[in-house]
């Protein structure tokens, strides 16, 4: 048995991981497009709607790499979660249906018309379809992280004398606390990746002194969103996220902040450490007194539980990763509002466009804000063990019973070769619509 | 409650067929009939199109099936996990096929997309066949061995195949002679629907030649569909009592053999797109038919130990389905307007607009 969950939990953890690169973009960057899109309307000046039209190229490429790592997504949980979609399906289906109806129809629609119609439509129209991928693609992640945040924290149901969880409360599924917080900061988080693409695009071609009007326009915008998104990642939305954490899951909080004591006052942030799982401490550690109680409860001397309060089976099974995943999160997040700081000052200054040092490290920083989100959803879903609903259903009660372990690890061994590919084929074509630039009309 | 979520995820699922069904249909055609770049280009052009556009009613389904029969989905996704798999990846292919060969000149590039493309088309139309013949043929639910269960609830897992690859084994597999035949009807199905989907949308110079074959193709379709209608009998002898239960069921196989008498006349035909409304016709008869004669069961159970799934005891709580109502009925409307207005703006041949940068 234990073999089993751990063969598909890695291949759900593979493929999300790889799936996520994708929308993570898609969100934040349609955003962006639509910006330069508006300010082509209010201005009329060119450059900005050829902006926002090279920044579509990318945009199609990675949304069919969403699309076509987001149907795997749907499908195993059927395959390799049938208990877990068996006992819950009824209240996960809803949002998860709902994200099919809404969301990737209204993005995969009017994604093609923005495409080919431009001239079909006139502007007006050609905005306004852009909006509407834009708000298919946000809305594709306000009812995912609805589906999660049922996960995380179950709300509006009850459970029947079979064992099935039944839905008594549709609304309750979008009034749930965990997800305006959750959804929130997933969303800035994913305009940090998606400003960060476009500032390194545009560093890149400030350096090169290629396509110098547009590498400015790009930098500048990516800067000054990318700023503002950095900030609002950290304030408000990850902080209130921290306090449901601690609210609703206290024994992921416990491990996420590497408390494996309960003090008798006031609780301690470590800035860095290393879970030592046989002695049950941190290893150098480095650590600030007190903060922590007042970050989490504005009250210097409150007392936060840790790790030896929990009985061993309601722990996260694998603490040292969620531990390391949730400092690498903010210690990135730090670092991004640090150089963002740097840039936009030298932007205001005008001396950003010269600087060589601070646009190499804008151009090296973006695989950064994709590696932070990644290791923020693996403290999401580290935490939440051991359980796949959290309090009610463990992992181990949700997987496939007739699947077997060789089946499973068969079919990990098949999407790694095929992702690996469509990995390789992304990069290609991305470098190549980099390569060619905003102008490039013909072929 | 069942009934009516039962119809819409029939109709979105055969609605899918018929417009992801022409674009399989062309990558069949293309990876056979194609020789020029021109006419390989069009053709790529006409299913590359709106193939993503298509591919939201699959997911609807799928997303709805999993609300509405959230049992079902489980069972079935984890009992066929292999060739879900398979599909899966096929899908990948094809996706990547249609969207990435356009973006390099040089023809050893095209080349290999067009291959994928083809021939992830030819499969994925064989396998979803292969599907459907497992659905009516049936499968051993619990997994029974000498009258035991071995799996708890309805569950079960099949291999891909047995050693005997008969559709009458008690522990029968993914693939055995029915279902490979049901499988080559689909794909027979599916080409000519493609092929008549290259005809109405595109001036491709194989045009006149995909008529000779559209014919010689359906004769095989013919005879493969009443072969295996007798083999049919054998399996379930209730197969015709729900048609002489409810007459007006019976309007679905009158649909089914419209179309495919009617391909028959497909060189007679003025209007360029005749052929596919008859090829339609075949496609959403057929799964209709099939649906009906099994009605109401959705996986027949091949032994007499566990009960046959149904969409009674598959079906989500009653409040789950009232509420989905509300915004289901919503997005079908959203998704079906967004279908006829996209079709009325893009009517007549594709060969002029834009595909690919
Ligand atoms: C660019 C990416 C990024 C950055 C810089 C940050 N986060 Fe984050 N964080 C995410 C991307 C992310 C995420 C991937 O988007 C998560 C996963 C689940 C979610 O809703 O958002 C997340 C979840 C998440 C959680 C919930 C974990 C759980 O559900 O168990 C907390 C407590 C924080 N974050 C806190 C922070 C704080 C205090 C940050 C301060 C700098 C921060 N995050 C920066
Ligand atoms: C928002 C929608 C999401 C849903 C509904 C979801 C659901 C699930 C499910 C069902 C599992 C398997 C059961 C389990 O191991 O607990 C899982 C595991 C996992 N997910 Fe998510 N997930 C989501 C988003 C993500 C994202 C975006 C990532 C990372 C980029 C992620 C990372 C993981 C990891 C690493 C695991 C394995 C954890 C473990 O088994 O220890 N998840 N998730
Ligand atoms: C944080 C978690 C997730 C977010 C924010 C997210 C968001 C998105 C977005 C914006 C798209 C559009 C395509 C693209 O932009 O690349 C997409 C595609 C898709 N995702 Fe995810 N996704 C997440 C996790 C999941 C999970 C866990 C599933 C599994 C059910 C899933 C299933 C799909 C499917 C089926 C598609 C293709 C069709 C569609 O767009 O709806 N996603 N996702």
């Amino acid at each position: 048995m234990e073999d089993i969950i751990f063969y598909d939990r890695l291949q759900f953890a593979f493929t999300i991981t790889f799936h996520y690169i994708f929308p993570q973009l898609t969100m934040g960057l349609s955003l962006l497009i639509v910006f330069f899109k508006w300010k082509f309307l209010r201005t009329s000046t060119e450059k900005y709607n050829n902006a926002a039209k090279f920044l579509m190229k990318i945009f199609a490429i990675n949304f069919t790499m969403g699309v076509i790592t987001g149907i795997p997504m749907e499908f195993q949980f059927g395959t390799n979660w049938a208990k877990f979609s068996e006992l819950t399906g009824g209240i996960i289906g809803q949002t998860l249906a709902m994200e099919g109806l809404f969301s990737f129809f209204l993005e995969s629609s009017f994604l093609a018309l923005f495409i080919f119609g431009e001239k079909l439509m006139g502007q007006k129209l050609h905005f306004l379809t852009g909006f509407l991928v834009f708000l298919g693609s946000w809305a594709s992640g306000y009812l995912i992280l609805a589906t999660n945040s049922w996960m995380q924290h179950p709300v509006g149901f009850e459970i029947l004398e079979n064992g099935k969880y039944v839905l008594s409360n549709f609304s309750a599924l979008f009034s749930n606390p965990w997800l305006l917080p959750s959804f929130l900061h997933n969303q800035m988080a994913s305009l940090v990746t998606s400003s960060f693409v476009v500032a390194s695009i545009g560093a890149f071609y400030v350096l090169r002194e290629k396509h110098l009007e547009y590498g400015k326009l790009l930098l500048k915008t990516g800067v000054i969103f990318g700023l503002i998104a950095s900030l609002l990642v950290a304030f408000p939305t990850g902080d209130w996220n921290a306090k449901n954490v601690a609210k609703y899951q206290p024994a992921a909080f416990a491990a996420m902040e590497g408390i494996f004591e309960t003090e008798h006052a006031g609780a301690e942030i470590v800035l860095v450490g290393q879970p030592n799982m046989r002695e049950k401490k941190l290893d150098n550690k480095l650590a600030v007194p007190n903060i922590l109680s007042f970050l989490t409860y504005q009250d210097w001397g409150k007392q936060i539980k840790g790790m030896d309060k929990f009985a061993e089976d309601e722990l996260p099974d694998n603490i040292p990763a969620l531990y390391y995943s949730y400092h690498i999160m903010v210690g990135l997040g730090t670092i991004f509002i640090g150089i963002m700081f740097l840039a936009a000052f030298l932007l205001w200054r005008k001396k950003l466009f010269t600087f060589k040092p601070v646009l190499w490290a804008i151009m090296l920083l973006a695989p950064f804000p994709y590696i932070a989100n990644i290791t923020g959803w693996y403290t999401a879903e580290l935490g939440r063990q051991p359980y796949l609903v959290y309090g009610y259903l463990k992992t181990a009660d949700g997987v496939s019973p007739t699947v077997s372990s060789g089946n499973t690890l068969f079919t990990l061994m098949g999407f790694i070769g095929i992702y690996l590919l469509l990995g390789l084929l992304f990069l290609l074509l991305v470098g190549k619509t980099i390569h060619e630039g905003p102008n490039n009309k013909s072929h | 409650m069942e009934i009516f979520w039962y119809i819409i995820i029939a109709v979105i699922m055969a609605v899918f067929f018929i417009l992801d069904g022409y674009d399989f249909g062309a990558g069949i055609i293309h990876l056979f009939m194609a020789k020029k770049e021109e006419d390989k280009l069009v053709i790529a052009k006409s299913a590359g199109l709106f193939w993503d556009a298509n591919e939201v009613w699959f997911v609807v389904a799928g997303g709805l099936l999993f609300m509405a029969f959230p049992t079902y989905y489980s069972i079935v996704f984890s009992g066929f996990y292999l060739p879900l798999m398979i599909i899966l990846w096929l899908m990948i292919f094809r996706a990547i096929g249609l969207e990435f060969r356009n973006q390099f000149r040089y023809q050893m590039w095209k080349d290999i997309w067009d291959k994928a493309f083809g021939i992830s088309s030819l499969l994925l139309a064989l396998f979803f066949g292969v599907g459907l013949g497992n659905v009516v043929r049936g499968v051993n639910i619990g997994g029974v061995e000498n009258g035991v269960s071995l799996y708890e609830n309805s569950y079960f897992f099949l291999p891909l195949w047995n050693p005997e690859f008969s559709p009458l084994n008690n522990h029968p597999g993914i693939f055995d002679w029915f279902t490979i035949i049901i499988g080559v009807i689909s794909v027979l199905t599916i080409a000519i629907h493609g092929a008549n989907w290259i005809i109405y949308k595109t001036n491709s110079t194989i045009n006149e030649k995909l008529k000779t074959t559209i014919v010689r193709l359906n004769i095989a379709l013919l005879i493969l569909t009443l072969f295996s209608l007798n083999f049919w009998r054998n399996l379930h002898n209730s197969f015709f009592d729900n048609f002489w239960d409810n007459w007006f069921l019976l309007l679905f196989p009158i649909i089914f053999f419209t179309g495919i008498i009617g391909t028959f006349f497909v060189k007679k035909f003025k209007k360029s797109g005749h052929g596919f409304m008859f090829s339609t016709m075949v496609i959403l008869g057929g799964i209709t038919s099939t649906l009906a004669s099994l009605f109401p069961i959705i996986m027949p159970s091949r032994n007499n130990v566990n009960d046959d799934l149904t969409i009674y005891n598959m079906a989500a709580e009653n409040y789950e389905l009232t509420t989905a109502l509300s915004w289901g009925i919503v997005g079908v409307i959203l998704m079906t307007t967004y279908l006829i207005v996209r079709l009325r703006l893009t009517r007549g041949k594709i060969d002029d607009m834009e595909y690919g940068h």
